[in-house]
Order: structure tokens, then C-alpha cells, then sequence
């Protein structure tokens, strides 16, 4: 068996790492924000800056041989669960050395040997597929766990509750990692469900466990999902958490959209504020436990890393068009 | 060689499949239930055990997602709906991934998955018991689509489609159910894509699916009297769709006719048209005739479900027509005594 990540301790071990995913997934999301301009990646791109806490919280608490399924804003899951950067901007550049030969895109990243099984853009409809896996995974008696990325609209979906359902009736290793941004495209949650109801005590309706905190602080993110992490591989059962965070940019695209009226720029503002990396090198700092040093050249190494990977992928052939029937039956 | 019933090869297929595959699981309403989904999953559960045969939530969607998910980790499910009208509840699961998965990720996946469904008529199934949208499924490049008619052909598809890597919507007629015929024992597939000659001929082409085809052999019965010599194709497989067999029938025939058990607009009938329009069109004497459901759902009351469902007279006045005879009322007369909301005495098999 792997090494658990599960015993780790805060914050000598891993607020390092946390910290370093972070910067990771944001130096990255930027780069496709600046680059996206050039109109060579063509396909819709829906960025996680602002979002981080959650990705790198998650992704430090599974097991490499743990599975992840996503939805439309995928790029911080992938990365923080090991998945190629390479592969990932080769995707969206729709080039043959993509995660998915070109065929999906931003929206459809994939990398098995990361443990990440997939993501779509349909809300909610990697839910089921999550559960099926954990399913298949007590069947067949493996010691996985499965997380299943979802936002808080995709509890308005029905499939949501049947899979959640599924998951409480045969108490699978499963957990329903829900990152509640507050809005559905431009749609807010006042316009969507009744006020007053949390999204978590919805899913804990189900008799599930079903948490709440913030998604802008990695570190609470990180242990809760431990928690949960071992109460779904001991058998006991799935796990509901709902974490609270803020995209920056627009819905779709590059952009920020503050400007066009469904939400306000103060409102921006105060996420803005609680900013999750630079939350966790203020705590860092505070705790004597910040290593300035080390992390500049972590942004040295990233910056290398990722010019590298948008290079690679400017230069990777397209797919060749002879091979627009491949795959379509195995 | 021993016939048994439809229901049985299905049953047989199951037991087939379970025993030479541990990855093999069955899902479904009702799978494990007393009534053992028409007989077709009758003590399937005792012998398999309660984790490769269950029961399962009233949610068809998200359990067409966990199908979906544990063959992606290494089972082989076949979700049973006893209904299609059910099943349509999980479009997304069926269209919009399982038939991409392989594609859209570049070949990463596998996606060995049965979507089984039963399709009702008779006894006042009425509107939303009885839809036939085969054409629905065929559409979508990724899925394979079979309908099979005889137990011979039920149990060697159901036996393929499971042992398949990809999604297979396995479509079943209620009214083939009791029906007999020849159905060899042990472990046998008939492969997914080839239509079936049922019975060979030369004056004009029947294309039937499904329980049309037992229509059709009776209208090249009853067209026999008449001294026209019809061939019936069973096309078995819907996707991928056997044109060479059709092409190769029309254009000995040049005369064709299409039975399906759904609408006519934008159905598998005017998909077979358009293969023979478009690969055979010099070899047709006559345009083509369509049998199929008025334009309109399935109501309930029996008499105006004898008015709906079309049968082999039916069959037999469009070949007429094709062939220029004259009309005659005595084709689709209903001979008295005869209760149309049941299945035809006549269609037992074997076939």
C-alpha cells in the first residue's frame, strides 16, 4: 500500500505543499489567461483562479492510486491530483500530444495514471460515473477512494440525489467534494435555492455526513478532507463537504466580468481579500514556518516548467485528419 | 434441437455470462423480484448472488452513471429497464457519455456497458408504456443499437453485447417474449452488425425489425397465395447497420418495403429508404413503401390501438402497391374473434 497521506501533520509537513499546489495551479491558470488572447487555444476555458484552497487542499489529501472526476472548471483538480501539466496544455492547444489526442479539449481532461478518470462539462453528470467507480471498487474489494469535484449547482441537478442516494445505500468510498462559487454562469444562488438553505445540510438530508467550511483556507480544506478521506477508505461510508470560495475571472474565458452587473466589484473585492495564497503565506509567516526563499524558486522552477509546457505545445502536431474516426468504437 | 422461449434465451444468455465472467453484474427495478422481469431473470439472484444480480433505486439516470463509472473500474454491467420509457430518463448517461467516453478521451477508456430495455404494447400499455425509439439510440455514432427477434438471436446478441468493450442498447419486443424457436445450449454470440435473411425470395425486399419481422413472415406468407415471392431481411442490428445485405436484396428485388415497430419521420424506416435511395436507386421498379405507426402516440383504449398498431395486411397492401396490384380491403380486414392487444396465436415460433 502507498504511503497514507492521511497522517500528515500542519504545518511543518505540508503547508509547504499546499502552498506550493497553489502557486502551481495559479501560475498555470494565468499563463492560459495571458496566452489565450493569441486565439491558438480554441476551446472554452473555464479558469480556477481564486479556487486554489480547494484543488490543492484535496489533492494533497488522497493517495496517488485515489480517483478524481471533475467538471467544466477541471484545470486545479487535475493539477493538484499529478495530472500532466504537458498533457493538459497540449489539450486545450487541441494537439495530438494532448491528454486526449485533441479530441476533448480544456473541458475534457483526463489522466488515468494520475488517478484523475475524467472530466465533463454537463453539471452533474460526473457525479453517477464517480460513484460507479467506488462502486466498482468495493465490488471488486480495492482500497480506493473516489472524489467527485461537483459545484454547488450540480445539487440542483436530480442525478445529484440519486447518486448521493446510491453512495448512503451501499456506503461506498466515495465523497462529494462541492466547491460552492455562488453562481451558476451569472445565475446566483438566490435565484436558484430557497434562502437559508445550505447546500451541505441538503446533501446531509440523504444521512450522509455533510460539512461546510472554506474553501479559501487550503489548510481546513486539507484536514477535513483527511477526515473524510479515512472515514470513506475504512468503510464507513460517504462523505458530503461543501467549501466556500470565489472565482475571479469571468464564468467562460480569460476575463474579469465584474463590469457587467450580476455580481459587484465590492463583493469581488472582499474575496479578493481572502485571496487562499495568500492566506496560507500569511498563517506560514505567522507560524515561522514560511520559507520565502524556497518559494521563489519554487515560482522560478514553476514559470520554467510551465513555459515549457506552452511551448512544447505550440509546437506538437495537430491531430492528422485521417484519424478523425479513431476511438469512436473500442 | 430443443426451442425454448425468447424469455428463457435471454435468461440462458444471463446465466452464459455470469458464470464465464466474474466481472459480469446485473442492475435493474426489479431484476431479482418474483417476477423475475418476465422470466427473463429468474433465479439469477439465488444462483449469482445479491452483488452480481441486485435490485436498485427508482433512479434511472444516476444509476445509468454508476454503470458507467464501474465499467470504467473494471466490471461489465447490463442495466435492465423494463420499460424503454424508463430508460429514457438517463439520455445523458447513454448518449452524451457513454457513447463519447472512448472517443472524447482519446481511446483512454473502455466502455463495456448493456443498456437493456424492454418495449411494451398490448393490454392498454398506452402512451408512455409502449414508445419504440430505437431510432433514437441509432443515431448516435459511439453506441451500438440491437433488436432481436428469435431466441436464437436474443441469446448470442445479449451474450455479444455484454462480452462487447463498447455501450450496446439491447432493445427487446414484449411480444417476442413467448415466442419459440431453436436456441442451441452453452456459449454461443451471434455478432453485432449483420442483418439475418428469414426467409429468401425474389419479387420484392421486406426490411422488418423486432417484432415486425414476425408481421413480415406473415405477409410473405399470405403474399406467397398471391404468387409474389418475398424476401424478409431482419436487420437485427441497427447500428452499425448492415447496407450491404439490403443493397444486396434490393437490388435482386427492386422492390422495397420497410416494417418497423416505431414512427415513420426521421425512424429507422426511412433510414433503410435512404440506403437503397442512395445505393441502389437504378435497381428500384417502384418507390418504396413504409409500414409503420400512425403519426401519433399510442393510445390505450383497445380499439383504437387496433386501429393503431400495424400488422402483416398492412405489409401486404404496400407490396401491392409497390408491385401495382390492386388494393384489396381483405388485407387488413381483423377476422372476427380475433383480440388485437395480445400477442398473435400465430407468432408462438418457432421461428
Amino acid at each position: 500500500m502507498t504511503a497514507s497521506p492521511e497522517t500528515s501533520t500542519f504545518p511543518s509537513q505540508i503547508g509547504q505543499r499546499l502552498l506550493e499546489s497553489m502557486v502551481r495551479i495559479r501560475l498555470v491558470e494565468e499563463a492560459i489567461a495571458t496566452g489565450y488572447a493569441e486565439q491558438q487555444m480554441r476551446c472554452p476555458v473555464h479558469l480556477s483562479i481564486g479556487q486554489e484552497g480547494v484543488a490543492a487542499g484535496v489533492g494533497a489529501a488522497l493517495r496517488p492510486d485515489d480517483q478524481v472526476m471533475s467538471g467544466h472548471r477541471s484545470h486545479a483538480h487535475y493539477l493538484a491530483k499529478g495530472g500532466d501539466l504537458n498533457a493538459m496544455i497540449a489539450e486545450i492547444y487541441g494537439k495530438e500530444t494532448g491528454c486526449c489526442r485533441g479530441r476533448g479539449g480544456s473541458m475534457h481532461l483526463v489522466d488515468l495514471k494520475a488517478g484523475f478518470v475524467g472530466a465533463v462539462p454537463i453539471v452533474g453528470s460526473t457525479i453517477p460515473i464517480a460513484v460507479g467507480l467506488s462502486f466498482a471498487d468495493k465490488q471488486l474489494k480495492r482500497d480506493r477512494v473516489t472524489v467527485a469535484f461537483l459545484g454547488e449547482a450540480a445539487t440542483e441537478e436530480g442525478v445529484f440525489h440519486e447518486s448521493v442516494n446510491f453512495a448512503a445505500l451501499h456506503q461506498l468510498p466515495v465523497i462529494f467534494l462541492c466547491e460552492n462559487n455562488l453562481y451558476s454562469v451569472y445565475s446566483p444562488l438566490s435565484v436558484r435555492q430557497p434562502a437559508g438553505q445550505a447546500v451541505y445540510k441538503t446533501a446531509a438530508g440523504h444521512g450522509i455526513r455533510a460539512e461546510q467550511a472554506d474553501g479559501n483556507d487550503a489548510v481546513a480544506v486539507y484536514s477535513l478532507m483527511c477526515d473524510a478521506v479515512r472515514q470513506a477508505r475504512s468503510g464507513s461510508g460517504p462523505v458530503f463537504l461543501e467549501f466556500m470560495t470565489y472565482r475571479w475571472r469571468e464564468h467562460c474565458g480569460p476575463a474579469f466580468d465584474n463590469h457587467i452587473g450580476y455580481r459587484t466589484e465590492a463583493e469581488y473585492l472582499t474575496w479578493r481579500e481572502r485571496d487562499p495564497v495568500e492566506a496560507l503565506e500569511r498563517r506560514l509567516r505567522a507560524e515561522g514556518c514560511f520559507d520565502e526563499a524556497a518559494l521563489v524558486d519554487f515560482k522560478r522552477r514553476t514559470s520554467a516548467e510551465i513555459n515549457g509546457a506552452f511551448s512544447a505545445a505550440k509546437q506538437a502536431p495537430f491531430p492528422d485528419a485521417a484519424g478523425l474516426m479513431d476511438h469512436l468504437y473500442a | 434441437m430443443r426451442e425454448i422461449s425468447y424469455a428463457e434465451a435471454i435468461r440462458e444468455g444471463f446465466s452464459v455470462a455470469l458464470e464465464r465472467d466474474p466481472r459480469v453484474v446485473l442492475l435493474g427495478l426489479g431484476v431479482p423480484d418474483p417476477k423475475g422481469f418476465f422470466g427473463t431473470t429468474t433465479g439469477l439472484q439465488q444462483r449469482f448472488g445479491a452483488e452480481r444480480v441486485m435490485d436498485m433505486p427508482c433512479s434511472e439516470n444516476g444509476m445509468s452513471g454508476v454503470v458507467l463509472g464501474a465499467a470504467i473500474n473494471g466490471l461489465r454491467p447490463v442495466l435492465n429497464h423494463q420499460r424503454l420509457d424508463f430508460a429514457i430518463l438517463s439520455m445523458d448517461p447513454i448518449c452524451t457519455q457513454a457513447a463519447k467516453w472512448h472517443y472524447m478521451f482519446g481511446g483512454a477508456m473502455k466502455m463495456p456497458v448493456v443498456f437493456r430495455m424492454i418495449i411494451g404494447r398490448g393490454w392498454g400499455q398506452g402512451p408512455q408504456h409502449s414508445q419504440c425509439l430505437q431510432s433514437w439510440f441509432a443515431h448516435i455514432p459511439g453506441l451500438k443499437v440491437v433488436m432481436p427477434t428469435t431466441p436464437h438471436d436474443a441469446k448470442g446478441l445479449l451474450i455479444a453485447a455484454i462480452e462487447d468493450d463498447n455501450p450496446v442498447v439491447f432493445l427487446e419486443h414484449r411480444w417476442l417474449h413467448h415466442a419459440k424457436g431453436h436456441v442451441p445450449e452453452g456459449h454461443y454470440t451471434v455478432p453485432i452488425g449483420p442483418a439475418r435473411v428469414a426467409k429468401p425470395g425474389r419479387d420484392v425486399t421486406l426490411v422488418a425489425l423486432s417484432y415486425m419481422v414476425a408481421e413480415a413472415l406473415e405477409a410473405a406468407k399470405n403474399l406467397a397465395k398471391l404468387g409474389v415471392d418475398a424476401e424478409v431481411i431482419d436487420l437485427r442490428s441497427l447500428r452499425p447497420l448492415d447496407s450491404t445485405l439490403i443493397l444486396e436484396s434490393v437490388r435482386k428485388t427492386g422492390r422495397l418495403v420497410v416494417a418497423d415497430t416505431g414512427w415513420a419521420l426521421a425512424g429507422m424506416s426511412a433510414e433503410v429508404l435512404a440506403v437503397a435511395s442512395e445505393g441502389a436507386f437504378g435497381s428500384l421498379k417502384a418507390a418504396p413503401r413504409r409500414v409503420c405507426f400512425p403519426d401519433c402516440p399510442t393510445p390505450t383504449s383497445p380499439s383504437l390501438a387496433a386501429a393503431y398498431y400495424p400488422r402483416s395486411g398492412d405489409i401486404v397492401a404496400a407490396v401491392r402497391e409497390t408491385l401495382g396490384l390492386p388494393a384489396d380491403e381483405a388485407d387488413t380486414a381483423i377476422p372476427a374473434g380475433v383480440e388485437l392487444d395480445k400477442p398473435n396465436p400465430a407468432f408462438t415460433g418457432p421461428f
